[in-house]
């Protein structure tokens, strides 16, 4: 394996986002349009440029077609991606691998999904063995990381819980300078604590969104994108990170539930393509897979940011707010923003591009000089991880 | 000569107090308790853990037969034995039957295996009993129905307890009955039931029994006697000449309640537990005609130990919330669940995977020693490839190693507790629990498996394991054993 074979080899030039939330009036297809038109006006591309597409989604539909039908591509290579929650980078990184390649030079990635018409609460059953297993939800299967991690790092229950409430707070903070995100306020530590129980120790504010949403990206070799756009508006692919679990962790008696082995890869992985040595200090920002705020507490430690065990410390430290050392779900996070599974990791991707383009949607939110993000969501749970990591950086970064 | 082995039994640990009833009827309170199956047992499960409670460390490949007995079998069509005996891993050669439709199927069973034994076509046959009847909504039934499980090893060698005599006969009458759309007992008037059906034909079986066996009813040390209720078990043991204070084995109507088809077979149990060698014990039951047995206890029966009995599973229990809490139990009532998708079943996957399924059967890798559950063709640790043994963990001992309280999960008894479980020998299991007080649950916490039925997806019942707080962790202070 050569880990820098992709390196600042393809650049984003364009990207799209819709309104993220409970989108009653926009069908998948009218989302897709929606946020494909926007990266293309942002590119200053159109249709007829782009020659391959990869789109990716969970639950909203099959095939190629599905990107096809709505934006109207003419018999044009498309590949539908699907890895769970870390869909959005998996298609990326497909799409990415196309260009690096040479094959394509002009690339449409898409993320989607339309979750609000099933009348669930919550995400839909794909697991479905008619005992083992079935029925159980996703807060569920993290709260028994919840319950251990907080054992093992000897946290009790209630000092967990209020340093997950603070994960909340946080998210729901930068969500207020998100107008695109699903939820626009804040919310008290009493709140937070105070909330009904979704699946203990995890309450409703530990919990993300069920959430509609589409977002877009249309990628080019950095050649091009230099003729293309000016060095500050375009943001290069430094390298990816997918680590699937071989699943047994629940079921392995070596397995303890207090760390996620499956982040730690797909985070090592990213790091030495991107040629990350010290992902604390030379990551500017990271949009990371707060689907619960367990999840968020315990990436801290598996991709590095901070030491096993000593998460809460750097909770309480407040590194990772907007105004610390490094910033962690700039836009709101899937707490605030929200969760359309398929659309979610071209959305992290999206607030990073934003971010080092100096574009952040509010200027209350713009961090200063940003040069490199990380991008990571992962579906599963403890024991169960299909984690998959992307790392943008500045244009003025590449040798 | 043919006889009995050994025992087992089953309450579940779930009491309705009689009061609740009363009280969402507005009628007269009337004191006790009745023993109610959790929303995820029935007979089937129920059968499966009185099995559990007889066998102990009995070599399960001995067990030549399983004779289930119960008029509330989940099944009108398809066998309910064949689910007990791959649960209980027992050999593919097993003879299982089902006797069903008469509250008498629990004696009718124990007379077939003892004729089996007799005849020499068995050499050891569980004999199961188990009932979960219903009665509806305000009835008499409601208060005086039980549920509960029984089990019998019946055998040649080695037997507890001989059986002197027998007696059976069939008598023609509608008294109760549940047509094939019935779901709850019905009942012809009481006098004509009661005079003509019960206390005659109980009479007539015992008398003849007695006549057999050349005995005196003076001779009978205790007498397990089936009845309706509280006050027709006085009356029944009163005109059979038996001393109420001495002779007469406990009815416990007050604490379990009428538990059909296994209502006789309980009290054997409960007579068995305290007897001694030399004992002689009377059963009688009654329906659709009358069976009765002497039984005389032989040394071997104070060998017995380590059951769970009646006596065990009486001490540990835990009281529903309310009467609604029972009806949801028992599906009387249409509740808004969560919204969450609907569970779904395969009748191949439940047939490929029947070795875990219904057999909580491990894979014990046998080239770095680690169990794994469910099995894994390919071991987690050493990744030898189709080199395992199955090894049952049914009967370790377990804790809690970690857990959630899941509300969103549909469940019937929300929150849906799930866990990982640590069994001995390092073995670690996903799974539900079940038979919790969700405030007492916490890490490291002792458990134990059991039996359960999941849901109903397909039309048909699907059977799994669950983990539970051990059965003495709910024996309260002073309940005395």
């Amino acid at each position: 394996m050569n880990p820098s074979a992709i390196r600042d080899k393809v650049a984003i030039i364009g990207m799209g986002c819709t309104k993220f939330g409970e989108n009653w009036d926009m069908s998948a297809e009218d989302m897709m349009i929606e946020a494909a038109y926007e990266a293309y006006e942002d590119a200053g591309v159109g249709p007829e440029d782009i020659e391959a597409a990869w789109v990716g989604t969970v639950a909203s539909g099959i095939t190629g077609n599905l990107l096809a039908a709505p934006l109207k591509f003419r018999f044009m290579p498309i590949t539908r991606i699907e890895n769970a929650c870390g869909t959005g980078q998996d298609t990326l990184r497909n799409a990415t691998l196309g260009v690096a390649c040479g094959l394509y030079d002009m690339v449409l990635v898409m993320g989607v999904e339309k979750l609000k018409d099933s009348g669930l609460s919550g995400l839909p059953e794909f697991f479905t063995h008619p005992v083992y297993g079935q029925g159980a939800t996703a807060p569920g299967r993290w709260a028994l990381g919840a319950t251990r991690y907080f054992s093992s790092v000897g946290l009790s229950p209630e000092e967990g819980k209020r340093c997950l409430a603070k994960i909340a707070m946080k998210n729901h903070h930068n969500g207020t300078m998100s107008p695109k995100a699903h939820f626009q306020r804040e919310i008290t530590m009493e709140q937070a604590l105070n909330a009904p129980v979704i699946a203990w120790p995890l309450g409703l504010f530990d919990c993300c969104p069920t959430t509609d949403g589409a977002a877009a990206a249309i990628i080019t070799s950095t050649e091009t994108a230099k003729k293309l756009r000016p060095a500050k508006d375009y943001v290069l692919v430094r390298g990816f990170g997918v680590a699937m679990g071989s699943g047994w962790g629940k079921e392995n008696f070596d397995y303890k539930y207090d760390y996620l082995p499956e982040t730690i890869a797909a985070g090592k992985q990213a790091y030495e393509q991107a040629g990350i040595t010290d992902p604390r200090r030379e990551l500017s920002m990271a949009q990371i897979h707060d689907c619960f705020t367990i999840a968020e507490m315990m990436e801290y430690e598996a991709l590095g940011f901070s030491p096993a065990g000593k998460a809460s410390e750097d909770i309480d430290a407040g590194t990772f707010e907007l105004t610390g050392e490094l910033p962690v779900n700039t836009d709101g996070g899937l707490k605030s923003f929200g969760h359309p599974v398929g659309a979610t990791g071209i959305r992290m991707c999206y607030e990073i591009y934003k971010q080092i383009q100096g574009k952040a949607q509010l200027p209350a939110r713009q961090l200063k000089d940003p040069k490199m993000g990380l991008a990571m969501a992962q579906g599963g749970h403890p024991g169960f991880l299909q984690p998959v990591v992307a790392i943008l950086g500045r244009s003025d970064l590449a040798k | 000569m043919a006889g009995l082995v050994t025992y087992g039994a089953y309450i579940p640990l779930h009491r309705l107090r009689r009061d609740d009833i009363a009280r969402a009827w507005g009628s007269a309170p009337p004191g006790g308790e009745r023993a109610v199956a959790n929303s995820d047992e029935d007979p089937i499960t129920m059968a499966q853990a009185a099995a559990i409670d007889c066998l102990g460390d009995i070599d399960r490949d001995s067990i030549d037969g399983v004779y289930l007995a119960t008029t509330s079998s989940p099944y009108k069509e398809k066998q309910a034995a064949t689910v007990v005996a791959r649960s209980l891993n027992l050999r593919r050669d097993v003879a299982t039957m089902d006797f069903t439709d008469t509250l008498r199927s629990g004696t009718l069973a124990l007379r077939a295996a003892l004729d089996a034994v007799g005849a020499g076509s068995a050499q050891r046959v569980l004999v199961l009993a188990a009932d979960c009847r219903l009665g509806a909504p305000r009835s008499e039934f409601e208060q005086i129905l039980g549920d509960g499980a029984a089990a019998l090893l019946v055998g040649g060698d080695d037997v507890a307890a001989t059986v002197e005599a027998s007696h059976t006969h069939s008598n023609e009458l509608i008294d109760l009955w549940r047509s094939s759309r019935d779901n709850f007992v019905n009942s012809w008037e009481d006098r004509f039931v009661i005079t003509e059906g019960f206390l005659l034909n109980m009479q007539e079986g015992v008398s003849q029994l007695l006549k057999k066996s050349e005995l005196k009813v003076q001779d009978v040390t205790k007498a397990a006697l089936y009845a309706p209720d509280a006050r027709r078990h006085r009356e029944i043991a009163a005109s059979l000449g038996l001393d109420p204070k001495t002779q007469v084995q406990d009815p416990m109507f007050d604490r379990v309640g009428n538990t059909g088809a296994a209502f006789a077979l309980m009290l054997l149990v409960a007579a068995l537990e305290e007897a001694k060698d030399g004992d002689r014990i009377l059963v009688a039951n009654y329906g659709d005609g009358a069976d009765s047995f002497i039984l005389r206890a032989t040394p071997q029966i104070e060998k017995i130990k380590d059951r769970q009995g009646i006596r065990k599973n009486l001490a540990s229990k835990r009281y529903l919330a309310s009467y609604e809490t029972y009806i949801t139990h028992r599906g009387l009532m249409d509740t808004e669940g969560q919204r969450r998708p609907p569970m779904v079943s395969s009748a191949p996957v439940l047939w490929r995977d029947q070795k875990w399924v219904l057999g909580l059967n491990g894979s014990h890798c046998q080239s770095c020693g680690r169990t794994f559950f469910p099995p894994q063709r390919i071991c987690v640790h050493c990744r030898s490839k189709d080199n395992f043994d199955y090894v049952p963990l049914a009967g370790r001992k377990g804790t809690l190693f970690t857990f959630n309280k899941d509300a969103l999960a549909l469940s019937a008894d929300p929150p849906e507790i799930w866990c990982r479980v640590h069994l001995e020998g390092d073995v670690g299991v996903y799974c539900r629990m079940t038979d919790r007080d969700p405030d007492r649950v916490e890490l490291e916490m002792p458990v134990e498996m059991t039996f359960r039925k999941f849901h109903d997806a397909g039309g048909y019942p699907n059977y799994f394991w669950k983990c539970r707080p051990t059965r003495e962790s709910f024996i309260e202070a002073g309940e005395g054993i």
